[in-house]
């Protein structure tokens, strides 16, 4: 069984005016389906062959760097399509409102460090809010690694995750990367984020 | 001392179609632009506030490295265009690129091949390694060759902002566009 592209679950121009419908379809038409191949070919036809992509990101340490490029970018993908939704879904609310308060006092203080972390990543990469021994962390990796990878600084299950390669936006906003981070807050479907913290 | 962004030897469109005006007006106007802003800012009351930015390459960490580097990094890829200019190496370059390479062309194929796959953001580099020969490498993000004792002749930049408004995600494309603008004068000036 090979890994195949997701298909999205609304169209490339319904995050308008946020993300825009052109970076939308090469974002996922090239971007995401050049990991997605990619990793196939990495995989296919050797003893990796029919591991889950969890597997493999568990134990890419001692695994080729196209499977640790190119896993990351197809899981790193998928998470990102789910999380965002056109006009959102309603704030964070029960269980995870209450985590996201204990861990950082407020849905604002959580925003404005994940926020940070987006704008501070210098290069290629990702911020994540993660779930860690029970706590939430926003933490951020260099290109398509993942909280989930074995060699991540901070390790565990992320729940919200946002793509700062210049990819994700460079054709709707150039070099002003604030603009798009503070865009994402209103495309978060707090349901998905939800789901993936109740596992 | 404070850092300024130098002025180009071409006008904003001097290098289309290879690369249009509006990329230059970012990668140069606003991409440059901040990493000069930024290293200005970050190095007053540090030990590198006097310190010429080689100086900055060799010895900082962390953002003074990173906006220092990038200053550096983008002057001396900015400098090497001119469509106008020498399109292959000539004399002493031409021999050591033959003598280390078999040839020009396979010498672009290994080169052009370092910055293709360069995975995230970074560079690819023609350099005088530490043996006196000539190297290709990549480096990522900020990274800068002479870092490591190393002579840089020439450089691509392969963070997607050099590249992503002209050919989105065709990297390759691109690259294969540089050869038409890379001045050979330059980078052999550089060599001597």
């Amino acid at each position: 069984m090979s890994f195949e592209l997701v298909k999205l679950g609304y169209n490339y121009d319904a995050l308008e005016p946020h993300i825009d419908a052109r970076t939308m379809e090469i974002h996922h038409t090239k971007h995401h389906a050049g990991y997605t191949n990619n990793l196939n070919g990495a995989v296919e036809g050797t003893e990796l062959a029919g591991k889950s992509i969890e597997e493999l990101l568990a134990g890419v340490s001692g695994l080729s760097t196209a499977v640790r490029n190119n896993g990351g970018g197809f899981y790193n993908h998928n998470l990102y399509w789910s999380v965002i939704a056109p006009g959102g879904a309603p704030a964070p609310e029960g269980v995870l409102l209450d985590a996201i308060k204990d861990s950082f006092e407020s849905v604002e203080k959580f925003q404005e460090a994940f926020s940070k972390a987006a704008l501070t990543r210098f290069g290629s990469g990702w911020a994540w809010l993660v779930l860690q021994n029970n706590k939430l962390v926003v933490s951020s990796t260099p290109n398509q690694d993942n909280p989930l990878m074995d060699v991540a600084e901070v390790q565990g299950t992320p729940i919200l995750g946002i793509d700062v390669w210049e990819h994700a936006y460079y054709l709707n906003y150039q070099n002003r990367r604030p603009d798009y981070v503070n865009a994402f807050w209103n495309l978060i479907n707090w349901d998905e984020v939800a789901r993936r913290f109740k596992g | 001392m404070s850092f300024s962004l130098p002025k180009l030897p071409y006008s904003n469109n001097g290098l289309e179609p290879v690369i249009s005006e509006n990329t230059i007006n970012y990668h140069y106007g606003k991409h440059h632009q901040a990493y000069v802003n930024n290293l200005n800012n970050l190095i007053p009351g540090t030990e590198f506030e006097n310190a010429s930015l080689e100086e900055i390459i060799m010895k900082a960490e962390g953002g003074i490295f990173n906006n220092g580097a990038q200053v550096w990094n983008h002057t001396f890829y900015f400098m090497q265009f001119n469509p106008d200019g020498c399109h292959e190496p000539k004399d002493e370059l031409k021999a050591a690129v033959e003598a280390k390479f078999g040839s020009f062309d396979a010498f672009k194929e290994a080169f052009s091949k370092a910055a293709a796959t360069l995975f995230g953001s970074g560079w690819a580099w023609l350099v005088v390694n530490k043996s006196n020969e000539l190297e290709i490498l990549q480096t990522s993000n900020a990274g800068n060759p002479m870092r490591d004792g190393m002579k840089p002749l020439l450089t691509c930049d392969v963070w997607e902002h050099a590249y992503y408004l002209d050919k989105q995600n065709a990297r390759p494309k691109y690259i294969e566009d540089f050869w038409k603008i890379v001045d050979w004068k330059v980078v052999s000036e550089r060599f001597a």
